[in-house]
Formats: C-alpha cells, sequence, structure tokens
C-alpha cells in the first residue's frame, strides 16, 4: 500500500537570491512582493498547524544596541515559531563605553555558531558594516534614522490585507519624518509597489527635499486628510533630537494628532496605523487608536509574519514543509 | 640652544658658530640640541652628487616652462637646465625621464603628522616617508598634536625629529590660541622664532571671531598667515555627512553648506578689515568658491586651498556607509564639487593639499558617529590628481603642479615650488602612466584610513629629490596591475 505522497505547502521561492536584509531600498517590487507573499503564507501555516520546523537547527541572534521590546520580542517568536534557537544580546551603552567595537561584539556573537544576527543601532549603516564583516545573514532591526525593513514590510502587509493591493492606494506618513528610520522603509516599499506616498509633518522634521524622492510633501494634515486611505502616525523621536524642532508637544498634538474630530474630515474607510510605541496623546488620541479603523494591533501580529519570513527566506536555502 | 631652522642644506649651525671641525665626542651627549646641530653641519659639507635628468618634460609653472629638457642638479642645488655637454660636471648620474613629468615637488600646506600624542595614527617618520611617496617634497604638519604645538618647544620637538627622519622637508605650524581652545592666543612671537611658518588650530575651525580678528592683527608683526577651516559649528554638530539628497535617504546626521559659507563669509569680511594673510585651508562649497572670488575682485590679500579628495569623490560614496569616507570638510554635492574644480583651473582656488588625517584601522572600524573623521592621503595624493583629475581632463598640469607645488610655497613663504636655477633641487619625477593598486602594504603612512584599497590608480611619483639628494625612488614597484 502506497503512502500518500506529501505535498509541500510551501515553496521556497526560487529566484529569491538574498543573503540579507538590510534596507528596502534596495530590494526590488518583486523581492518585496515575494517577502510579503511569504509572510502571509507561514502565517497561515502557523494558524493551521502551530510550531513549524522548517529552521529546526538554525540559531539567530538578537544583537541590540538599542533599547527595543517589541521588535526583539518579535523576531524571537518569529524564530521560535519555525523552530530555531535563539540568542540575546542587547547593551545600551555604546561600544566606544565599553570599550569594544561593536563589530568585535558581532563577531564573538557570530563565532557561537549563529546563522542570522538581528541588528539594531542608533547609528545609521551599522547592520551593512556589520553585513560586510560577518559571514552569517544579517538583518536590519533599525539603523538609526536609515531604515528599517521589517517595519515597513509589516507595515505594507498590513495594507495589502485591508485593501488587496498597494498601487493606487494614497498613503500619509504623519510626524517626525527626518528622524524616521520606518518613514524611509515605508516610502521605499510603498513607491515600488505603485503608492502614492504622502509625507507630513513640521517644516523642522519634514523637508522639501523629500519630494525629489517622488513623495508629496505637506505641512497640514487637515489638507491631505480627506484623500488618505492610510494614514501611519509616526512617533516623535525626542531620543533623536539635538534640540526641539517644535515649540512644544502641545502645540505638535494640536496641528499633527489625529483626533476624533480629524477622523470626521478622513475618508470613510480610512486606516490608522502606528509603528508604536505609540505616544497617546501626541500623535494619536485613545479613540483614535482604539477604534475601529486602527490596525495597530494587527501591525504586531504581521510583524512576526513578515519576520519568519525574512528569517526563512535568507536561512531556509531551499526547504520547504 | 635654539636652532632657526631644520632644513639639512641651510648652513644655520654655521651662521650660529659652530665650527666645521665639530666634534660630537667632545660635548656632553645630553646635549641633544647641539648633538642635531652637529650632525646636521656634517651634512651641510658632505659631497653632494650630481644628477642629469633626460628626456623627461619639465613642467615649472612658475617659470612659464613647459617643455622636454633636461635638468642638472648638482650641490644641492638646480645648477643649470639644458645644459650643454661641456658644462656637465665629471661626475654625474642619468636619470632617463622618457615619457616623465620633472616637476617642482610638492608642497602640503596642512599634513597631520600624529606626533606627538597620536603616534598610532603616523608618526613623523612613516609621515615623511608618505609624503616622499606621494611626490612630496616639504610638508607643513598641523598643529593639533597632543599636546598641541602652542610652544617654541613643541615647535622644535617636530623640527628635530624631522631632522632625524632625514626624509623630506617639514614646516611647522602653530597654534593660533593657546591649547588650540580657541579662547586666547598663544604665543604667536616665540612659535615663529622657534620656526613656524604659519599658524593654524585646524582642523578646528576659528569659532571664536574675536579671537580670529585678534589673531589677523597680531599677525601682521611676522608677515605670517593664520590657516582657518571655515566652519559655523552650531549647525554641524553631531554631523557625519553633507546635508542633501543622499544625506536624506541615508539618515546619516547632516553638515549643511551654508555651515561653511557663513564661516567663509565672515573670515572675508574681517580680513577686509584687519588686512594681513589669511587663507582658507580647505573650502569645499560652491558657496564659498563665489564669496572667496567676489572677495579676491576687491582685493583681498586671502589665498584658498581645497582638499584632493574633496574634489576627488561627493556625497554620493557615503552611500557605502564606509567610515572612510567620513571626512570634514564633508564630500559635497557633484554640484559643488564641479564650482570647486572650475575654481581651481581658473585661479580662484590657489593650492591643492593632500588633507592627509591619518586614523588607525580601530579608530575608524566603528559606527559612522563614532568614527573620527579623516582620510589617509599622502601616499596617494599625486595619484588621486593624475587618474582622478587629470586624465579625465578635469585639471590642466600646469595648475596641477601650480596648486601642488608653487601656490603652497608662497602661501608659507618658503623656497620651493621653482625649478629655477639656482633654487634648492626639490624635484620629483613623476610617471603619469605607471598603474598600480593601492594596497596596505605600500602604504608608508602608518595609518591606510582610504576607500582606495584596492582600488587601481594611475601615475606615481617616480624619483624624488630634496636638496638635491634622492630621497625616494620607485624602483621596483610592486603591486602593479596585472596586464
Amino acid at each position: 500500500m502506497n503512502a500518500p505522497a506529501i505535498e509541500p505547502v510551501i515553496r521556497f521561492p526560487e529566484h529569491w537570491r538574498h543573503h540579507h536584509l538590510l534596507d528596502l531600498e534596495s530590494l526590488s517590487a518583486a523581492d518585496i512582493t515575494t517577502l510579503l507573499d511569504t509572510a502571509q503564507q507561514l502565517s497561515d501555516l502557523y494558524d493551521r498547524n502551530g510550531k513549524l520546523s522548517l529552521l529546526a537547527g538554525k540559531t539567530m541572534a538578537n544583537l541590540f544596541f538599542e533599547n527595543s521590546t517589541r521588535t526583539r520580542n518579535s523576531f524571537s517568536l518569529a524564530a521560535k515559531r519555525l523552530g530555531a534557537d535563539t540568542i540575546e544580546f542587547s547593551s545600551s551603552g555604546s561600544s566606544v563605553s565599553k570599550g569594544e567595537t561593536f563589530i568585535d561584539t558581532a563577531k564573538t556573537i557570530e563565532a557561537m555558531g549563529v546563522d542570522a544576527v538581528v541588528t539594531r543601532h542608533g547609528t545609521p549603516g551599522t547592520s551593512h558594516l556589520l553585513a560586510q564583516h560577518l559571514n552569517c545573514s544579517v538583518l536590519n532591526a533599525g539603523d538609526g534614522p536609515h531604515e528599517h525593513p521589517t517595519q515597513g514590510l509589516l507595515d505594507i502587509l498590513t495594507i495589502r490585507q485591508h485593501r488587496g493591493s498597494i498601487a493606487g492606494l494614497t498613503v500619509a506618513l504623519v510626524g517626525d519624518i527626518s528622524h524616521s528610520r520606518t518613514a524611509r522603509s515605508n516610502i521605499w516599499g510603498l513607491k515600488k509597489l505603485g503608492a502614492h506616498v504622502i509625507v507630513c509633518g513640521p517644516a523642522t522634521l519634514v523637508s522639501k527635499k523629500w519630494e525629489e524622492l517622488g513623495v508629496e510633501v505637506a505641512y497640514s494634515l487637515d489638507a491631505i486628510l480627506p484623500r488618505c486611505d492610510v494614514l501611519n502616525l509616526l512617533r516623535i523621536q525626542f531620543e533623536r533630537q539635538a534640540t526641539r524642532p517644535f515649540p512644544s508637544v502641545r502645540e505638535y498634538a494640536l496641528l499633527y494628532a489625529m483626533n476624533a474630530e480629524r477622523m470626521r474630515l478622513s475618508k470613510q474607510d480610512i486606516l490608522i496605523m502606528a509603528p508604536g510605541p505609540i505616544n497617546r496623546g501626541v500623535e494619536i488620541t485613545p479613540e483614535v487608536a482604539d477604534g475601529p479603523h486602527s490596525v495597530i494591533l494587527q501591525q504586531v501580529s504581521n510583524g512576526i509574519a513578515v519576520r519568519m519570513a525574512a528569517l526563512w527566506l535568507l536561512l531556509g536555502n531551499g526547504s520547504s514543509a | 640652544m635654539a636652532l632657526p631652522c631644520a632644513w639639512p642644506r641651510c648652513g644655520c649651525c654655521l651662521a650660529m658658530g659652530v665650527p666645521r671641525d665639530f666634534n660630537v665626542a667632545r660635548r656632553s651627549a645630553s646635549v641633544i640640541l647641539e648633538v642635531v646641530a652637529c650632525k646636521r653641519e656634517a651634512r651641510v659639507t658632505e659631497t653632494k652628487p650630481s644628477w642629469l635628468i633626460e628626456h623627461g618634460r619639465i613642467v615649472d609653472p612658475r617659470q612659464g616652462v613647459d617643455r622636454v629638457g633636461r635638468l642638472l642638479i648638482a650641490g644641492g642645488i638646480i645648477a643649470a637646465v639644458d645644459p650643454c655637454d661641456g658644462d656637465l660636471p665629471p661626475d654625474f648620474t642619468r636619470i632617463d625621464a622618457r615619457g616623465c613629468m620633472v616637476a617642482p615637488g610638492l608642497v602640503d600646506l596642512a599634513t597631520e603628522l600624529g606626533e606627538p600624542g597620536r603616534e598610532e595614527d603616523e608618526t613623523i617618520e612613516s609621515g615623511t616617508l608618505a609624503a616622499l611617496s606621494g611626490g612630496f617634497t616639504s610638508i607643513a604638519c598641523a598643529a593639533n598634536t597632543d599636546p598641541p604645538i602652542d610652544t617654541a618647544t613643541a615647535v622644535e620637538f617636530v623640527r628635530q625629529k624631522a631632522a632625524r627622519a632625514d626624509r623630506c622637508r617639514v614646516y611647522v605650524i602653530g597654534c593660533v590660541s593657546k591649547g588650540r581652545a580657541g579662547e586666547e592666543l598663544a604665543e604667536i612671537g616665540s612659535l615663529v622664532e622657534a620656526g613656524a611658518v604659519a599658524l593654524s588650530d585646524s582642523p578646528r575651525p576659528l569659532s571664536n571671531t574675536a579671537l580670529l580678528r585678534r589673531a589677523l592683527e597680531y599677525c601682521l608683526m611676522f608677515d605670517k598667515p593664520i590657516l582657518d577651516r571655515p566652519e559655523v559649528t552650531s549647525l554641524t554638530r553631531g554631523g557625519v555627512m553633507h546635508e542633501g539628497m543622499m544625506q536624506l535617504v541615508l539618515g546619516l546626521a547632516p553638515m549643511p553648506a551654508e555651515a561653511e559659507d557663513l564661516a567663509t563669509s565672515r573670515d572675508l569680511r574681517l580680513l577686509e578689515t584687519t588686512g594681513g594673510r589669511l587663507h582658507l585651508n580647505s573650502i569645499s562649497t560652491a558657496g564659498s568658491v563665489e564669496l572667496v572670488g567676489r572677495s579676491k575682485k576687491r582685493g583681498t590679500q586671502v589665498s584658498v586651498g581645497v582638499r584632493i579628495g574633496n574634489l576627488c569623490f561627493n556625497e554620493e560614496q557615503l552611500r557605502t556607509f564606509d567610515s572612510n569616507y567620513k571626512v570634514n570638510p564633508p564630500l559635497r554635492s557633484a554640484a559643488d564639487v564641479e564650482a570647486c574644480l572650475a575654481a581651481l583651473e581658473d585661479g580662484t582656488i590657489d593650492v591643492l593639499t593632500s588633507g592627509h588625517q591619518p586614523k588607525s584601522l580601530e579608530k575608524k572600524m566603528q559606527e559612522m558617529d563614532a568614527a573620527p573623521f579623516g582620510m589617509s592621503t599622502l601616499d596617494t595624493a599625486l595619484a588621486q590628481v593624475i587618474t582622478y583629475l587629470i586624465i579625465p581632463g578635469k585639471l590642466s598640469w600646469k595648475r596641477a603642479i601650480e596648486s601642488l607645488s608653487c601656490a603652497p610655497a608662497g602661501v608659507l613663504g618658503v623656497e620651493a615650488g621653482t625649478l629655477a636655477v639656482g633654487q634648492p633641487a626639490d624635484v620629483v619625477v613623476i610617471d603619469p602612466t605607471a598603474t598600480w593598486i593601492v594596497q596596505r602594504s605600500e602604504m608608508s603612512s602608518r595609518s591606510s584610513n582610504t576607500p582606495l584599497l584596492g582600488k587601481e590608480l594611475q601615475g606615481r611619483a617616480r624619483q624624488v629629490f630634496v636638496g638635491g639628494r634622492l630621497k625616494f625612488s620607485l624602483k621596483s614597484p610592486v603591486g602593479l596591475a596585472p596586464g
């Protein structure tokens, strides 16, 4: 009696070639779509089957030089759901004060036999630098204001789940654009998939130069609201600002906080997103954050899905389940 | 005993009354200064070989010379240009310079030598060797050592170390302010007496406007230039790269162009009031170029330099996140680079400087924020000018030699930058076609913080003469490009 052939439920995409995930700027629309499709499939697979073993025997290291709870835990959970082991390294102090360069720290972790390093650092380019110095895969979990590719992916996946596709949508990123890695990763990803992107915030945080990237620059949230399909409310990055770029938090909230009155100016089906952690009362009021248009918690769940996809694509090396 | 000069051939020992038959052994060895004086005196009296450089293209913009000819070096000086066979000395060595340029030795206006205090980056020994291999016969040592060169003793230390290294000539730049702190004037009179040829707090800009004004006035007494690197630091604090499109994409902290323009404008305006000599050591923006052009038209006695790296690279290179591209002034936009190149060609910019800032690997192997500014340039300077500026037709040979030799010599007020008969024979023979690959092992600088490692460059110094002595010769070039 022949045992029925077990068809693999998920196939490793043949055209995937990347060894690192450092930014969305250098990925093609097809790469991004692959990541999103894979995230959806893995997420569905996990929901049906529970823990998978696609990355059994692999080890992922979290190497965080900046505080983080959600991203770090999200990566750990993603690895565990794929059957990989994880180790944690975090250091809030700078590498200089520890007397070891962060490259040495990373090499030490790599020498423990890890297959992927997930890294976050306050300086742009650090994950690119690690990719040059390490043999294992490097995943950028945020490098200063530069990029945060998995955040961009999870935002886009969330939009896609609600709207089916990205092309033709108008997405506004609101807040501290100049210091935001989330903004940069969103812009690259959304533009590649055909969305119209508006960056909106105080002029000291949103330079007109952004227009050269093919995005619309706006200072008045009220003026653009009626056109927006999606609002992504970015956190004010007080820690990255050498000098305060606006007079007061109160004034910022007055001009840019998403509140009940502004919801009335918006489209009926507007999606309210925020990469978190959210500052209630600054960029978003509680009734909006907890309201029917908010998909903030869905973003968090999708974070695990895209991180599973990223880890599997970088480490899975043709495995299937 | 203070030595008036560190030149090997200056004869200052004789002027000081040191007898020609002075014997070291008779004096206490602890009197180091005098021993050095004695060694140098011995060199003055040594016989110097003669050289005949033939078939090379002699380029001496100061004399308006650019033709194939013969150059005779004898007795430490340029003895003759195109001598008749009858006038040749009985004993000389021929150098076939076919296909090569024969030019006055290059002069660098501000070189960081790391000594004292930062020997992990560079020493006077390694820095002067790197200078020679880059075709430089004279360099001016920047004052940002640790401790800084703000006393006569510090000036003398550098000059003695340089005399002991005995490679290229080393002139010393003294601090404008005590401790380079930008508050009080350093003892400029003592520094000049000890041999300082210029005053500068570079790479730190002279942010204190009152201090700069006082320094410009005070230096009127000594006829020495003040070198400033214009930058309004409150606009660049924490900055890593030029503010612009690339910076916006990369998210690195910005250094806006107007930070330089505003300081340039202030410096020029002060100079118009005080008179005196001001040299803006490294400008990099189209705005600065325009301001300087206008000021020069009004007759201001300002001279201006640009760094080789600021002409060879632009902001786009930061995309690699290679901290070797982190320099100050930062690599600017392509438009700024173009403006600087045009200004160099038309003479608005006088001087090309190496901008040599050696930084050890462990300092540069850090995050972009933490890595220090600087690029090690002496070894590759000449090849960079040839490869990136002359070959693509952006700069003429005449202007290259003028800005690398004649003009900086003029700013320092030293005897260099020309092949005129009777001048000290500081000569470089340049092979403009030799291709080579930049390798750590080939760099004489102690630091290899250059983004050019592994890259192929064209053009190289083949022979370098300092005071008529052959100090560098590229005999068996290693790392030649295959084929």
